[in-house]
């Protein structure tokens, strides 16, 4: 079947790294992964078995049409599927596929994100397959480190204790009944672009380099309010908030952000959460590392110090060039990368393009990206998708035109607190070659003399 | 809002506010601010404001006090929440054999050879290396291990009780938890073979690293940090 082989081609490929380090964020590869292939396969699979059930057998509405069509004297043929064996040459000319229960892709749009690892893992968001700010959902990244924890909602409880005087447990009805709030912003991992750093490649595509980030409408309950139930006590100055994964991931927050934005999500993109983004709830603190917004959030407990969990001592804590290493650096600082063109994307000499991608800041809003087609000898300033959210994916633009000759694409972006993104000479002075985390230093993109793109490994 | 409407408003605000148990400030403060929320729009006769929330919605449960225990297994650098039980590196080496060293390696070494498929390579547990310095920021090559990189010991318990063994979370006993996590310490040589840890010399225990950890400070702006 065709499509299987467009899955194969298009797939978890790109030079996506096939080596999970201890954080999920891969570290060195060596291209296609057996896992990233066996999961490919599987989806296809399952697609010919949903393409073979007889157009009655996927929906009444299915039905329906068909008994429609049945007092026709002659019923067009009418394909029963999105296959691409059924597309024709002239659509124009014959029904198309009945309605259907869910809206299925294109057959020409096989867009996947990349699993590395299995039992502690990560797959990466797609972004060079992706347009505008919103992440569909099942294309958002996962990060987890004992599986992804299949929740009953029936039985998921919340549980919030410590420094408080009325110790609750929380139902999801319970959570749902609060006044919600939905807010536009992203989640990106803090371990995002350690492979680009450690193990750069010259084949790594956007997906490879900074597929763990995502941004899209995240729905919950403010945290504040939950804390208004049980009544903080004097002295809580952090939450220590529990996954109730076979991980128990455990982090501490600082009471402020609490009652400052955090949410417990239950929903993104208007439906529940998926299971690999912590189904029914979870813990969101708007800006700052996603490995702290706890996915299925179980327990959260009022203290007056933090738990020091393994997750913000051993992890998560950031080595400086100084001989030290910095600890709850929970906020996402301001970052970018060009998506289109970018590897293994090739580009046509003397044409209008544009160059586009994305920029975020944990901080607020993105107030201008910069964008370099000469290696960072000169900028200019990118077109911003109107409206700019703070906290949220931004979209940027530029028109052009390569004019055929070796050069280096670059975005470098500025938040409103007037932060600048470093250059990767600044961020290793700064931090060192072995720091961790957080980095969010300028990417590069090589344009080769006959329009192959390769990430600008060491730019 | 026309003046004739304000009063009745108010009066019916604030029977309500009273009514819903409403403890947040003064009555007029909060009708005050209802008033300014409608701005200068001229609202049609039959529609008002709506009611500020309560201070609580009394949603949820008591959690009971064996909810709470059956869940809450935290453990703080001071020792809080550690619980009853004992181990020495002697009793832990037998548990680290036979729950640990599948995995981490027979000395703590970290993973041997290739893991199963999907499951994480196990880190290295044991070594104080570079036992000179805390040079991780300035070599990648430096490999993070409980003796030269963990800055609490509290957190080792906490971590192995809820996590460990990958593929049976939780499954140890306190004292098998206290004695293996007495073995990686004696390993690391942060304990004497001899010591026994328990809920009070656990929390004694201070780590190599313990104060090579600075607090976050970057805030913004102009600067890279």
């Amino acid at each position: 079947m065709q499509s299987d082989e467009r899955r194969l081609d298009t797939g978890p490929a790109n030079g996506v790294a096939d080596a999970p380090s201890d954080d999920g964020a891969p570290v060195a590869g060596s291209g296609v992964t057996r896992r990233g292939l066996l999961a490919a396969a599987a989806v296809s699979a399952g697609g010919v078995v949903l393409a073979r059930l007889p157009a009655g057998a996927q929906a009444p509405a299915a039905k329906a049409a068909a008994g429609a069509a049945a007092t026709q004297a002659t019923p067009a043929p009418v394909a029963t599927a999105y296959e691409l064996s059924a597309v024709p040459a002239d659509p124009t000319r014959a029904p198309g596929p009945p309605t259907s229960a869910l809206g299925a892709r294109s057959p020409f749009e096989t867009p996947s994100r990349a699993p590395v690892g299995i039992v502690a893992g990560s797959s990466l968001t797609p972004l060079h397959q992706l347009t505008g700010t919103v992440t569909p959902s099942d294309l958002v990244f996962e990060r987890h480190h004992a599986g992804v924890a299949l929740v009953d909602p029936a039985r998921y409880e919340l549980m919030i204790h410590g420094l408080v005087d009325r110790p609750t447990v929380f139902s999801l009805d319970d959570l749902k009944r609060l006044p919600s709030v939905s807010r536009t912003m992203f989640l990106e991992c803090s371990g995002n672009g350690r492979g680009a750093f450690r193990a750069p490649k010259r084949e790594m595509s956007p997906q490879a380099v900074d597929g763990l980030t995502s941004s899209g409408e995240w729905t919950g309950v403010p945290l504040s309010t939950l804390f208004r139930e049980v009544g903080v006590r004097r002295g809580g100055t952090w939450f220590r908030a529990e996954g109730g994964d076979a991980a128990r991931l455990s982090r501490s927050v600082p009471m402020e952000k609490g009652m400052e934005d955090a949410l417990i999500a239950y929903a993104f993109n208007g439906e529940p959460l998926r299971p690999s983004n912590g189904y029914p709830a979870r813990l969101m603190l708007p800006g700052y590392e996603g490995n702290a917004c706890i996915k299925w959030v179980r327990r959260i407990e009022v203290a007056n110090e933090p738990g020091m969990f393994r997750d913000e001592t051993s992890k998560y804590t950031d080595p400086l060039a100084n001989g030290t290493a910095r600890q709850f650096s929970f906020v996402m600082d301001a970052k970018s990368i060009i998506t289109a063109p970018a590897h293994p994307a090739r580009v046509a000499p003397n044409v209008w393009t544009q160059i586009t991608g994305l920029a975020w800041s944990g901080r607020g809003r993105i107030v201008r990206v910069d964008v370099s087609v000469d290696g960072g000898k000169t900028w200019v300033v990118a077109e911003l998708q109107e409206p700019v959210l703070p906290l949220a994916h931004t979209r940027f633009r530029v028109p052009w035109r390569w004019d055929g000759t070796r050069t280096v694409l670059m975005s470098r972006a500025v938040d409103e607190t007037g932060y600048t993104q470093p250059t990767l000479a600044e961020f290793r002075d700064k931090r060192g070659p072995g720091t961790d985390y957080h980095y969010n230093y300028i990417r590069s993109w090589v344009v080769e003399p006959d329009g192959q793109m390769f990430f600008g490994a060491d730019l | 809002m026309r003046p004739g409407r304000v009063v009745p408003f108010l009066a019916a605000f604030a029977v309500w506010a009273i009514s819903e148990g409403c403890d947040r400030g003064p009555l007029a403060d909060r009708a005050e601010k209802a008033q300014r929320t409608l701005g200068s729009e001229r609202l049609p006769p039959d529609v008002r404001p709506a009611p500020e929330p309560p201070a609580r919605f009394d949603v949820g449960r008591p959690a009971t006090a064996a909810e709470i225990a059956a869940w809450d297994v935290d453990v703080s650098p001071s020792g809080v929440g550690l619980p009853q039980g004992r181990g020495t590196p002697m009793q832990g080496a037998a548990v680290y054999a036979a729950k640990c060293a599948a995995c981490h390696g027979g000395t703590g070494e970290g993973q041997v050879g290739t893991p199963p498929l999907g499951v994480p390579a196990a880190p290295k547990l044991v070594g104080r290396e570079p036992s000179d310095s805390f040079a991780f920021g300035r070599d990648p090559k430096r490999v993070k291990t409980v003796g030269n990189y963990w800055p609490y010991a509290t957190t080792l318990f906490d971590y192995v009780r809820r996590t460990m063994p990958l593929s049976a979370p939780g499954s140890l006993t306190n004292s098998e938890v206290y004695a293996v996590v007495a073995f990686l310490l004696a390993a690391n040589g942060v304990i004497e073979q001899t010591a026994v840890m328990d809920s009070l010399t656990l929390a004694a225990v201070k780590m190599p690293a313990r104060d090579k950890f600075v607090v976050d400070d970057r805030k913004g702006g102009p600067g890279f940090k």
